[in-house]
């Protein structure tokens, strides 16, 4: 056994510094569990100051002494180079593991130890933490807002039919397959809209009318970005396809109006959409808020996917232009078969992103008075019988908005994979 | 023939619809204005505001006009933008690098902040801080101060007013020192490329940036002192901080959800702008002998500007776009203020809705502007 050097850790004494770093490390991270779980401060004797920067300075040095180059053992040496590759690694790596410690106990008492779900009043909530019992309560309102609820099964219906529809793509056979895209722009969007304005809406078939003005919470968000969702595509498109027009007139009017509309926030186009457009239109013509308000989002979004779109067009080599002249194909046939397939299929995460940004500002639509989950939340917090559980609201909001993009984000990665294609 | 007139009937076709599209508004706008007796004009803009603003950079109240209601929430929007982009930027920074770490815990923790923020609509996180998270702090009575100086409470974080005297000499000798600072370093890159010598330069800079202002402050009669908050009892129930300066809970739950929001996105520019260059030129360049420093500076860096900027100043427009969700928790800026207020009580929607987004249009177009020039002045230059 050669002489041990604490300063620098060798393989020589593998097990001595194995062990050592080890205990340490085990030590400050077991010191800070205690007094995170069970509120126990095994150092109390020593200074106030010490004891607190005592486990990271164990911490430190126990790291330190496991730090051993190549000592042989597989996942020593994974660890090594994951967490602990220099001193200032070790202590980002211990104050992560500490943060993490400390941070559990609080959360899980105020999500679910302390909480409260029982009840229907807010006397019920009686613990320190969450009192969900208020977005039980409220869970109705918070989805539907405020359409009747004995009416509500139209709602579930239609946004049942519709979903089910949108996966009619996957089982057509061969001599329908050409049909899909036709299907998806132009077929579904009647459909969709039928659907909802006579379902949702009613007055008709013996279906009580209920006012856009009660539609609300979630699923307004849903009809929302959905509608502008299937407009705004279209007519991005036909944005992008203009300001890459050789008609000088086409070209700069698509400028103006993909550069206005991105120039501009969102706020005060829905400003406009509420209080300016109604002056240009006229006075006996009425046009429903909810109307205005998904042409302007649309509108706005389609400037944004215009540009995106047009990165794709820029993207493709020219040679796929002048293959599908050569083969005598006019302007339309040339994009619609050659040309736009193989650049919206290159602009999938940017579309996406277009897309996901459009979902997150849906709740903007507050500044006309529609009330989508964010609006239902902050109605329901100036409640006089259920005042001050506003956090539980935003939280339990933006656990669905958290939920609703990741997994939009997540789709359209894989979307991305499975449509790469090697050129 | 043939091929002309399909070139130019769809463009004769579209201009006729855009024209006939703004007459049919246009018709429609003076019917309806001359029906409500209002008459199209931006006079009003001169006429007395007679509204308060609860925040302001400039002085401002009632009996100013309307112009300076503008004025005050344009200003307001700015100073948003401003401290929104420097800490989103700081962050941004931090955390894209943080997501290239070789450690395992910073690389998913950095990731874990990108997607939580990313993913959640700002509005939201507005409404989290300024409803929620900054209900919960202590009445102005109750407040501890922070370092003695500071004090953070549910009417806003207070914190020491600076009282200069001479500033105007310490703003002259801060030019002073950024002018020579510059004339120091083109003759420094000069003679690197003339004679092969290397300047100190930053050692250089950093002292004329410490050496002038102090000597403005010891010989220039500049002289600088703090005025602490003071918490003083109005009446029993009611206290109030005195002096010093009150940063409003709306500004500070706006610049943070700002913040936090956007420096996803820098984030993930940064991300890309580092992984963007290709290993051959870190190699390369060590195998010419400069060091990790240099290498960093002289070829790294200047290589991933040109991929992170222009992402990140579209995330700077946003974020000075987004600051209009202001209007949500009542923090005076332009739409407020102008699109907001003004509006109510002149009813005059068209004028000030178009004098809203004509601000927005031009702040974006100029910064966009900017941007392409400086892009032009970066781009590899082909020989």
């Amino acid at each position: 056994m050669s002489k041990i050097n604490f300063l620098k850790p060798d393989k020589q004494n593998l097990s001595t510094y194995l062990y050592t770093g080890s205990f340490l490390f085990f030590i400050a991270v077991f010191d800070v569990f205690l007094s995170s779980f069970f509120k126990i401060n095994i150092t109390s004797f020593l200074p106030n100051f010490v004891s607190f920067l005592l486990p990271l300075i164990l911490g430190i040095i126990g790291l330190h002494l496991v730090r051993i180059e190549f000592s042989g053992i597989k996942n020593l040496d994974l660890l090594n180079k994951n967490i602990n590759t220099s001193t200032f690694n070790a202590v980002l790596t211990l104050l992560i593991i500490f943060i993490i410690i400390k941070s559990i106990p609080p959360i899980m008492s105020w999500f679910i130890l302390d909480a409260n779900i029982a009840g229907d009043t807010k006397e019920a909530c009686t613990g320190s933490g969450a009192c969900w019992t208020y977005i039980k309560i409220w869970l109705r309102r918070f989805v539907y807002g405020m359409y009747p609820n004995d009416l509500q099964w139209r709602i579930n219906i239609s946004f049942i039919l519709l979903i089910a529809l949108a996966f009619v793509g996957y089982f057509p056979s061969e001599k329908l397959r050409k049909f899909l895209t036709l299907y998806y722009v132009v077929i579904y969007p009647i459909i969709a809209f039928v659907l909802i304005y006579y379902l949702i809406s009613g007055g008709a078939f013996g279906l009580e009318w209920v006012e856009t003005g009660a539609w609300g919470g979630l699923s307004l968000t849903f009809i929302v970005s959905f509608f502008c969702l299937i407009f705004c595509f279209p007519v991005g498109m036909f944005l992008a396809l203009g300001r890459r027009s050789e008609l000088p007139t086409l070209r700069y009017i698509s400028v103006g109006f993909i550069e206005f509309w991105r120039g501009v926030p969102l706020i005060t186009v829905l400003f406009m959409s509420s209080v300016m457009f109604p002056m240009f239109l006229p006075e006996d013509f009425f046009m429903d808020k909810l109307v205005r308000v998904i042409i302007a989002i649309s509108l706005f979004e389609a400037a944004y996917v215009a540009e995106v779109i047009r990165g794709g067009l820029q993207a493709l080599p020219r040679g796929q232009y002048d293959a599908a002249k050569s083969l005598g194909m006019g302007y339309w046939k040339m994009h619609i078969f050659v040309i736009l397939p193989q650049a919206l299929k290159l602009v999938i995460p940017g579309i996406a992103n277009t897309f996901l940004a459009l979902v997150k500002d849906t709740p903007l639509i507050f500044v006309v008075g529609l009330l989508e989950i964010v609006g239902m939340l902050n109605l329901a917090k100036t409640n006089p019988k259920w005042l001050g559980f506003a956090m539980e609201g935003y939280v339990f909001a933006a656990i669905i908005f958290w939920i609703i993009c990741y997994a939009m984000s997540r789709y359209s990665y894989n979307l991305e994979i499975k449509y790469k294609t090697e050129r | 023939m043939n091929s002309k007139i399909r070139k130019i009937l769809p463009q004769i076709i579209t201009l006729l619809a855009v024209v006939l599209i703004f007459g049919f508004f246009t018709f429609n706008a003076q019917i309806n204005m001359d029906n409500r007796g209002i008459e199209f004009g931006y006079g009003f803009l001169s006429q007395e505001s007679s509204f308060d603003v609860q925040f302001s950079l400039i002085e401002y109240d009632g009996s100013h006009s309307y112009a300076r209601a503008y004025l005050v929430g344009l200003l307001n929007t700015l100073l948003v933008a401003f401290i929104g982009i420097i800490i989103s930027t700081i962050i941004g920074i931090i955390v894209g690098i943080a997501r290239l770490s070789p450690n395992y815990l910073i690389e998913r923790s950095a990731a874990f902040y990108v997607e939580f923020f990313r993913n959640i609509p700002l509005l939201l996180q507005i409404f989290f801080w300024y409803f929620a998270a900054l209900r919960a702090l202590p009445l102005p009575q109750d407040a501890d101060p922070i370092f003695g100086v500071f004090f953070l409470t549910i009417k806003g974080l207070f914190v020491p007013r600076f009282i200069w005297e001479n500033l105007d000499i310490f703003f002259y000798s801060i030019i002073a020192a950024t002018v020579s600072i510059t004339v120091i370093r083109n003759y420094a890159k000069r003679l690197q490329q003339n004679e092969g010598k290397q300047l100190p330069v930053f050692s250089i800079s950093a002292g004329l940036l410490i050496i002038l202002p102090l000597l403005a402050f010891l010989i220039g009669g500049v002289s600088l002192n703090f005025e602490i908050p003071v918490l003083e009892q109005m009446s029993t129930t009611s206290f109030k901080y005195n002096g010093g300066l009150g940063i409003p809970p709306e500004l500070i739950a706006l610049t943070l959800a700002l913040a936090l929001y956007t420096a996803t996105f820098i984030a993930e520019c940064v991300r890309a702008g580092i992984q963007g260059i290709s290993k051959g030129q870190k190699e390369a360049a060590a195998s010419i002998g400069l060091t990790p420093n240099q290498i960093l500076k002289l070829v790294i860096m200047p290589q991933a500007l040109r991929i992170i900027i222009p992402p990140t100043t579209n995330q700077y427009l946003n974020l000075t776009k987004n600051s209009s969700l202001a209007a949500a928790i009542a923090y005076p800026d332009l739409v407020l203020v102008f699109a907001g207020t003004a509006l109510m009580q002149t009813g005059r929607a068209i004028e000030i809705v178009s004098i809203t987004m004509f601000t927005y249009l031009s702040i974006s177009l100029a910064i966009s502007a900017l941007m392409n020039w400086y892009n032009k002045s970066i781009a590899i230059k082909e020989k």
